[in-house]
């Protein structure tokens, strides 16, 4: 989780979420943590433009995107673009 | 065994090696892949002129140095001094440091200059650069040649803050011979936790001034060009274009998208770089080599969704080991050497003392990177990064206004 959406998780660095795609895995999340839903998701269900998804360090944008398959010991990471230079 | 005067020693020593003559030398000098040619001479006789390409070890430091140099005792060598003997004695060193291919150049450089072969004066540091600079030029991926490269590099920081603070210094540093600082604040007491440019005395100057002390302080070689002014549609172009590689420390994502777009119009790389409480993050976007900003983040978040390190705190040390990371890839690319972070995105994380790192890759169907450099217009990228991302994405504005900083 990074820094910013952890305090909608309780403030966890890493969090448990089922699902064997993404997009499975994002709806468990989103239904655990409700608060993050909009940093994530778009009213269409799709993910944000200003959001990227890790799946083992591979961007899913460029795989099958939110259909891409998770393995149960994968780590999937979540990441914001972040600005702060200063 | 008797003893034995110079000229018997050395020509002794000459029966035991090979010598070739000038016009051998400039032959095999010509073969791709050439020889490894290595100049011993004493550093006054090797800056009268010397042989294009050639190492230069004097003879004293040969033993010492040449693992470095030449790691490969298969490869060719060529030795050469001024008139054959020094050069004698050095091929037979090397042949006993296991050298399988060491040849003496018969005459050395006198002969080779009268016979007609190409020689040049080399570009030479001066003895206090030699002293300043000599544990750059000792390292063989560096050497006099990259020192003077770096000398006549120019690097532009965008931001004397957080992360441009570390990376100017570390550049002033490492002799980049002329850095661009662009910044229109001042010095605030709040930035001394980790601005190490600037100082409680020069609170309320201008950030550009105060950086151009402390870089004037480390290293008089470098020439400060300052802009106090922010960086807007109508001046990137002016601003960034001759430079040969560009840091982003900035803290805004309106600045961060104008100088993709831009960077990608005057094809120069950038080296990017981003903190957060924490978490810092490197990645280097060299313009159609690998992916640029907007291949990995088409959109900015909403402002609501983005909060700066202003509103959310950084480590003050955070941004020390981002900037040097940036610091680290700019030198590596004005001199060409190692892998850079092209299409890598480097995630440091202080808290778990933890690097990741994450691959990224172009998307032929990026709105500015897949168009060329003509092609590429600057929208308005205030109201890009202030308005909800949806909204924006429904109606685009690309018209050239000011974006402010």
């Amino acid at each position: 989780m990074p820094p910013i959406l952890r305090q909608a998780v309780g403030g966890a660095r890493e969090v448990d979420a089922d699902g064997a795609t993404v997009r499975e895995l994002l709806d468990d999340l989103t239904t655990r943590y409700p608060g993050i839903r909009a940093h994530l998701l778009d009213d269409g269900g799709e993910l944000n433009r200003f959001v990227n998804v890790y799946v083992n360090n591979e961007d899913v944008r460029l795989g099958d995107g939110l259909e891409t398959s998770v393995a149960p010991d994968a780590t999937v990471i979540v990441l914001p673009a972040m600005a702060g230079g200063r | 065994m008797g003893v034995a005067t110079y000229r018997e020693h050395l020509a002794a020593v000459k029966s035991e090696i090979t010598e070739i003559s000038a016009q051998e030398a400039a032959a095999r000098v010509a073969e791709q892949p050439g020889p490894v040619l290595i100049d011993v001479r004493e550093r006054d006789e090797y800056e009268q002129g010397f042989i294009p390409g050639a190492l230069h070890i004097p003879r004293g430091n040969l033993e010492s140095r040449i693992d470095n140099a030449v790691g490969d005792r298969s490869r060719p060598v060529i030795i050469y001094c001024a008139a054959g003997n020094r050069s004698a004695y050095a091929a037979k060193t090397l042949a006993e440091l296991g050298f399988q291919d060491v040849v003496s150049l018969r005459g050395g450089f006198a002969d080779w200059k009268q016979n007609g072969h190409e020689w040049k004066l080399p570009r030479t540091l001066t003895p206090q650069q030699l002293e300043r600079y000599s544990r750059h030029t000792l390292i063989p991926e560096v050497g006099e040649e990259g020192q003077l490269k770096l000398l006549d590099s120019k690097v532009l920081l965008i931001g004397a803050g957080g992360l441009g603070s570390p990376a100017a210094l570390y550049l002033a540093a490492a002799g980049v011979g002329t850095l661009g600082i662009i910044d229109a604040d001042v010095v605030d007491r709040s930035n001394l936790q980790r601005q190490i440019l600037h100082t409680e005395d020069r609170i309320g100057m201008p950030k550009v001034d105060s950086a151009e002390t402390a870089l004037k302080a480390l290293n008089p070689d470098v020439t400060i060009v300052k802009y106090s002014e922010r960086l807007t549609s109508e001046n990137v172009l002016d601003v960034i274009t001759g430079y040969d590689v560009i840091v982003d420390g900035t803290d805004n994502f309106p600045t961060r998208y104008l100088l993709n777009d831009a960077s990608l119009v005057a094809n120069v790389p950038v080296v990017h770089g981003s903190i957060y409480q924490f978490e810092g993050s490197v990645t280097v976007y060299a313009p159609r080599v690998g992916p640029c900003y907007r291949c990995q983040y088409p959109e900015p978040p909403p402002p609501e969704m983005a909060p700066s390190c202003a509103e959310g705190g950084v480590l003050g040390v955070l941004p020390g080991v981002v900037g040097t990371l940036q610091a680290t890839e700019a030198v590596k690319l004005l001199l060409g050497v190692g892998d850079p972070l092209i299409g890598r995105q480097l995630r440091y994380d202080a808290l778990a003392m933890e690097f990741v790192e994450l691959k990224m890759h172009r998307d032929p169907e990026c709105p500015v990177c897949s168009k060329s450099p003509e092609e590429i217009e600057f929208i308005d990228y205030e109201q890009f990064c202030a308005a909800p991302a949806r909204a924006v994405s429904a109606a685009p504005t690309f018209t050239i206004k000011e974006a402010v900083a």
